[in-house]
C-alpha cells in the first residue's frame, strides 16, 4: 500500500498507536484525579470520595460531567482568541511527549514487527525539552488574556520557575546521557536490560535533581506557586470556569503521568521487569510482563508525586528561585563533572 | 510532487505568512506568538533537510526560552495599541531604508554561496545529526566554539553587573 510515495499501512498503524496512548494518558490522568483524592484521604484520616459508585469509582466521571454543563464564561475585557488557546495549548503539549516513550519491546501482528514506540527519533530526549518549554505558554497566554492581576502575576511565576528549572533538569540529563552515550529513549531502555543496574544505580544524584525538577516543571506541590490559593486566589486559571477549567487542571494530571513515565525509562529501565529475562519469554507474554513493569513503576513514581503534595508545604517565592539557582543547578554542574571526569579515566569511548 | 515537496511548499508558506503576521499585528504580544510560529516552521525546514539536532535546539533556545522572555517583557510593561508612541515620519524613513540595505546585503551575500549553487538536498546527508555535528564543532571548529562560548559568559558577567546595580 503506497500511494503519494507514503506507506500507508505505516501511517495507519502510527495512527492505531497514536489513539491508544493518548486515549490510555486521558484515561490515567482521569483517574490519577480520583487517586490523588484518596490518597489525601488517607493521610488526611478522612475517607475521601465514596459517594459516586462503590468506594467513589465514578467520581472521575462526575466531576467531568459537572465540567462540561457548567456555564462557559469568557470574561468582557479579555483577549477572546488567546483566552481560548491557552487551556489548547496546555492540553496539547501535555500529550504530545507521550511520543517518544517507548511502551514495550516490539510486537509481531499479521507479519509485520511493530514497535511500541510512535517515533523512536534520534535527538528522543531533547524533544521532550522541547515540548516541556513549551509547556510554559499554556499559562502563561492564559493568565495574560485573562486580564486579571491575580492570573498574570501567577502565569509570570509560573514561566520564571519553569525556565528555572529546566536548566537543572537539562544539566542533570547530561550526565547521564554521557554514560548512554545516545539520545534515544529505546536505546536508552535496551542498555538498562542488558546491562547489569538501571540507570539510578549510576546516577542516583542525577535522578534527585530531575525528580525534583519535574516537580516544579509539573507545577506540582510544593512548587504550586503559579496557583497558590493563599496569595492569588487561584493563579493563572482564575477567570476560568468549565471545560477549558477542566482542561488546565487535567493537563497537570497528564503531565505528571507522562514525566513520571519518563522517570521510570530513564532511570528505572521502562519496560525491563526486575529479575525476569525477556528474551526468554515468548510475544505475548514478554509484552504483557513489559507493560506490567513499565506502568508499575509509573504508578509508584505518581503515588511518591501525591505523596510529596499532602506531606510538604509551599515553598515561598524567593525559597523556590534560591533552590532552583543556587542549589540545583551548582549540584547538577558538580554532578556532571564528576560524572564526566568518572567516564573519562574508567571507560573506553563508546 | 512527493511529500517531501508538498511539506516544503507548506512549511514555506507558513514561515513567510507568519512572518508577515510579525509586523503587521498591531498587539506586541500577538507579534511574539506568531514569531514562534515562525521558528516552528523554520524548525521544520531543518528537519526536511535531516537536520534534527538544530531543529530541536532552535526550539528549545529561541521558541521555548528567548520567546518566554520577550513575552515576559512585554506582558509586564503592558504594551497596548493606544500606548505605543507614535513615530515620527523620518525616523520611519530611515526605518525603511536600513531594513532595505540590511535585505540588499545579505541578497548579495547570499547569492554567491556555495549551497544556492548545487540543488539543495532534501531528507538526505546526515551532517545534521547530533554525532557529526558534535565531532565538526569539536575537531574543526574547535577554536571558534571556544572562543564563542567566552563571549557568552562575559555577556553573563554583564547581566549580573548591572543586575546588581
Amino acid at each position: 500500500m503506497i500511494l503519494l510515495t507514503i506507506d500507508w499501512a505505516y501511517t495507519i498503524e502510527k495512527m492505531v498507536l497514536i489513539a491508544i496512548v493518548i486515549s490510555a494518558s486521558l484515561l490515567i490522568a482521569m483517574y490519577a484525579t480520583y487517586a490523588e483524592r484518596k490518597i489525601a484521604g488517607v493521610m488526611q484520616d478522612r475517607r475521601g470520595p465514596n459517594r459516586a459508585g462503590p468506594f467513589g469509582i465514578l467520581q472521575p466521571l462526575a466531576d467531568g460531567i459537572k465540567l462540561f454543563f457548567k456555564e462557559e464564561i469568557i470574561p468582557n475585557n479579555s483577549n477572546r482568541w488567546l483566552f481560548v488557546l491557552g487551556p489548547c495549548l496546555a492540553m496539547l503539549t501535555a500529550m504530545m511527549t507521550s511520543a517518544i516513550i517507548p511502551w514495550g519491546s516490539t510486537i509481531e501482528i499479521g507479519g509485520r514487527t511493530i514497535s511500541l514506540q510512535i517515533a523512536d527519533i534520534n535527538i528522543g530526549i531533547l524533544y521532550i525539552f522541547g515540548v516541556v518549554s513549551m509547556g510554559v505558554y499554556g499559562i502563561m497566554i492564559g493568565g495574560w488574556a485573562s486580564n486579571n492581576k491575580f492570573s498574570l502575576m501567577a502565569a509570570l511565576r509560573g514561566a520564571s520557575q519553569a525556565i528555572s528549572y529546566e536548566l537543572a533538569m537539562g544539566l542533570s540529563l547530561i550526565a547521564l546521557l554521557m554514560l548512554t552515550g545516545s539520545l534515544s529513549l529505546k536505546t536508552i531502555v535496551e542498555q538498562q536490560i542488558n546491562g547489569h543496574f538501571w540507570n539510578i544505580v549510576y546516577q542516583p544524584l542525577g535522578f534527585l535533581i530531575f525528580f525534583v525538577c519535574a516537580l516544579a516543571e509539573c507545577n506540582r506541590a510544593p512548587f504550586d506557586l503559579p496557583e497558590a490559593e493563599s496569595e492569588l486566589n487561584m493563579g493563572y486559571h482564575q477567570e476560568y470556569s468549565s471545560m477549558k477549567l477542566g482542561f488546565y487542571l487535567f493537563a497537570e494530571y497528564i503531565n505528571m503521568f507522562i514525566s513520571c513515565a519518563v522517570i521510570a525509562t530513564l532511570f528505572f529501565g521502562g519496560y525491563d521487569m526486575p529479575f525476569v529475562d525477556e528474551s526468554q519469554l515468548s510475544g505475548v507474554t514478554a509484552l504483557l510482563t513489559g507493560l506490567v513493569a513499565l506502568f508499575g513503576k509509573t504508578f509508584i513514581l505518581i503515588f511518591v508525586f501525591m505523596w510529596i503534595r499532602w506531606t510538604l508545604p509551599r515553598f515561598r517565592y524567593d525559597q523556590l528561585m534560591n533552590l532552583g539557582w543556587k542549589g540545583l543547578i551548582p549540584l547538577a554542574l558538580l554532578n556532571m563533572v564528576i560524572t564526566g571526569a568518572v567516564v573519562l579515566f574508567t571507560m573506553k569511548t563508546p | 510532487m512527493g511529500i517531501t515537496q508538498l511539506l516544503f511548499w507548506l512549511l514555506t508558506v507558513m514561515t513567510l505568512g507568519s512572518a508577515l503576521m510579525v509586523i503587521f499585528s498591531k498587539n506586541p504580544v500577538h507579534s511574539i506568538l506568531w514569531l514562534i510560529v515562525t521558528f516552528f516552521s523554520i524548525s521544520g525546514h531543518y528537519i526536511l533537510l535531516n537536520a534534527q539536532f538544530l531543529a530541536i535546539v532552535n526550539i528549545i533556545v529561541y521558541a521555548g526560552a528567548i520567546m518566554v522572555l520577550f513575552l515576559f517583557v512585554v506582558m509586564l510593561m503592558n504594551l497596548n495599541e493606544s500606548s505605543s508612541p507614535v513615530k515620527n515620519k523620518w525616523l520611519r524613513f530611515a526605518g525603511v531604508i536600513s531594513g532595505g540595505s540590511l535585505l540588499l546585503v545579505m541578497v548579495g551575500a547570499l547569492k554567491d554561496t556555495e549551497s544556492m549553487q548545487k540543488e539543495i538536498l532534501m531528507n538526505t546527508g546526515n551532517i545534521g545529526l547530533i554525532n557529526n555535528l558534535g565531532t565538526v564543532l569539536f575537531k574543526d571548529y574547535v577554536l571558534p566554539f571556544e572562543i564563542s562560548s567566552v563571549l557568552f559568559l562575559s555577556a553573563m558577567v554583564g547581566a549580573v553587573v548591572i543586575g546588581k546595580k
